[in-house]
């Protein structure tokens, strides 16, 4: 470097040449490393992700005739689409029909409950545990992060056996086969990770803000509705992004709670009994998993932004 | 769909009834008196939740237990169903195919997920790029194991394939196969989809964390003249091991819980099932919930181990902190 002149023209010293004629240290990396190759590669396996999703959604555009007579690969030299496999799906009355339309209502009759009473409940609780002082309220908290260790296939039977035996008389309060089961055992299963998450978000609020409030004369109820709710939408919304996602992307719950009738069983449960009795009928299948994932992958579009950042708060189901 | 009205509104009466204990919570706190009111608060607060964490987790886990070391007539009969488990041969096979998929499924898709986020660190349209390979993560299971079965669907020979992958064997050549019906080749092709799903989810913690890496340390090695392997190994990794921890013990973990796949794809035939599946089987099919709970206290201890790892290594990283 002291062998370089200085050039007295532009009146800069060394060090100040340096940063003048260099990019950023940040852009200078990126630029040097940018290479075709990974490109290139990031576009071969981004094709291969994508393929099997494309494939499936061409099929379901399909006539039925020509899914079943070559592959959806050949859709240009024989190009053909129709809505047909969709309105036979979705609304066709006949006793063949899937009747998706009525499995669809129930996904949503499931989802909208089971996304907004846990997180209700969830933030009443992680409110406690961020802003008040109690004795053994670390271990409980503890405790309750702990729960999701216990995988939800520990908790079906006794859960499906209280539920059967919840009676006041001969009336049985939670009868199998109607929605309130499922929106409890999923508010149950999102608890312990929906309070873990909760906490953290509503821990950091300024202290001040909560303690100006209740110099003015606010109860808790008032500071948590007034002040705790609005200030943390961007954790809620977060959370009830992935809750939702996780509901009507279940299979499990539902098979165990729902009873598999068409008043309550959802879209999930439907597709995988029919793949099961109906695995070879293509022009179905296709629309009717494309109906099923038509919701969620709105959400991921419209919302990624914020799914993203849920994942990367540690937003994961253990 | 003439019951569209009803249906909408049982969900109207539950979040009225919901919104309803909610509100009388609210007023029981605010109301109490004075000297009483800070414990009503956090009572009143936490009571839901607990509630139903204790009926809804605790005591059944707890009964899971007990469950497992009985028979299907409810008599205790000791550790018959663990012997079970150990002994038959297709719930041994259930086992072995567990651990496939767990060793299987988290490192393929970590290594997956962190080459294509190396990639794209370095491509234009990584936005795109991204989303396409996270989009399986936002799909159903279900969903999945339909797009799946569609991409290995059979045909004889003689005729047209309309599977995509018997299509690619027989464009080299092959001939085509039943793929998910040949044990033991079809576990592993009900875990390439669960990879499918996961590198999504690995791509994208692995990516924030690359991003996370300071510029300066990687330009000095640069300035010190190390290839882009080597910096690879000695400046990506070692700084990403934090989220490379995350990403396996969360996919193990999902991964030892996998039920959906299996179910839509094979429904555990065919010597493909999992503990998981297994678990459901037997409590609600074969009318065995001892077996079924006993499945489930393993799948339980299982987990256990990977999470306190998991705690572990994210409690120290604060202390470093």
């Amino acid at each position: 470097m002291t062998s370089t002149p200085a050039v007295p023209a532009m009146g800069t010293t060394e060090t100040g040449e340096d940063t003048a004629i260099q990019p950023p240290i940040a852009r200078r990396v990126k630029q040097r490393l940018t290479s075709r190759g990974a490109t290139i590669a990031a576009v071969i396996i981004a094709v291969i992700w994508t393929v099997p999703t494309a494939g499936l959604f061409i099929s379901s555009f399909r006539p039925e005739e020509n899914i079943n007579q070559n592959g959806w690969w050949n859709v240009l030299s024989n190009f053909e689409f129709t809505l047909d496999n969709y309105a036979d799906v979705l609304v066709s009355g006949g006793s063949q029909s899937p009747n998706l339309g009525q499995y669809f209502i129930n996904s949503l009759a499931i989802v909208i409950p089971a996304t907004l009473i846990p997180l209700v409940i969830a933030s009443m609780a992680a409110y406690i545990f961020a802003w008040s002082r109690f004795r053994g309220k670390d271990t409980l908290f503890v405790f309750i992060f702990a729960l999701q260790i216990i995988p939800l296939q520990m908790a079906l039977i006794p859960l499906l056996t209280l539920f059967v035996n919840l009676k006041i008389g001969e009336f049985q309060l939670l009868p199998s086969g109607s929605y309130a089961q499922l929106w409890i055992a999923h508010t149950i299963f999102a608890l312990p990770l929906a309070i873990f998450l909760l906490h953290n978000f509503i821990a950091e609020i300024p202290g001040e803000v909560i303690e100006a409030a209740r110099v003015d004369g606010a109860g808790h109820a008032t500071i948590f509705w007034r002040i705790i709710i609005p200030l943390s939408v961007p954790a809620l919304a977060s959370y009830a992004i992935f809750q939702f996602l996780w509901v009507w992307n279940d299979l499990l719950v539902a098979l165990v709670f729902s009873g598999g009738t068409g008043d309550v069983a959802p879209i999930t449960q439907r597709l995988a009994e029919l793949t099961g009795t109906r695995g070879g009928e293509w022009h179905r299948l296709t629309a009717g998993a494309f109906v099923s994932m038509i919701v969620p992958l709105l959400v991921f579009f419209g919302l990624q932004r914020y799914f993203v950042r849920g994942l990367l708060a540690g937003g994961l189901k253990g | 769909m003439e019951d569209l009205g009803e249906k909408f509104l049982q969900v109207v009466i539950a979040m009225a009834i919901f919104a309803a204990v909610i509100g009388i919570i609210m007023l029981l706190v605010d109301r109490a008196p004075k000297s009483f009111r800070d414990k009503a608060t956090i009572i009143g607060f936490l009571a839901p939740a607990a509630i139903l964490l204790i009926v809804g987790m605790v005591w059944p886990a707890l009964q899971t237990t007990f469950l497992a070391f009985t028979d299907r007539d409810g008599n205790i009969n000791g550790i018959d169903n663990f012997i079970w488990m150990f002994t038959e041969p297709t719930a041994l096979v259930t086992l072995r195919n567990t651990v496939l998929w767990v060793i299987l499924v988290p490192t393929i898709s970590t290594i997956i997920g962190l080459v294509y986020a190396v990639f794209i660190d370095k491509a234009h349209g990584e936005r795109v790029l991204k989303a396409l390979v996270f989009m399986p993560m936002a799909i159903s299971m279900v969903g999945a194991g339909i797009i799946w079965n569609f991409m290995y669907a059979f045909r004889g020979s003689e005729q047209e394939q309309i599977g995509l992958v018997n299509q690619i064997l027989v464009w080299f050549g092959g001939e085509p196969r039943q793929f998910l019906l040949d044990a033991p080749g079809n576990t592993f092709f009900l875990i390439a989809v669960m990879v499918w799903i996961q590198v999504g989810f690995a791509m994208v913690i692995l990516s924030a964390a690359i991003k996370g890496i300071p510029a300066d340390i990687v330009e000095a090695s640069r300035l010190d003249g190390a290839t882009a392997w080597q910096q690879f190994w000695s400046i990506t990794i070692p700084s990403i091991r934090g989220a490379l921890v995350v990403v396996i013990t969360t996919i193990t973990i999902i991964t030892l819980k996998v039920f959906d796949i299996v179910r839509t794809m094979t429904a555990g035939n065919y010597d493909t099932s999992v503990i998981a599946n297994e678990m459901y089987t037997q409590a609600f099919r074969a009318n065995e919930p001892g077996r079924g709970a006993a499945l489930a206290l393993i799948l339980f201890l299982m987990v256990l181990p990977v999470v306190i790892y998991n705690a572990r290594v994210l409690k120290k990283q604060k202390e470093i902190r």
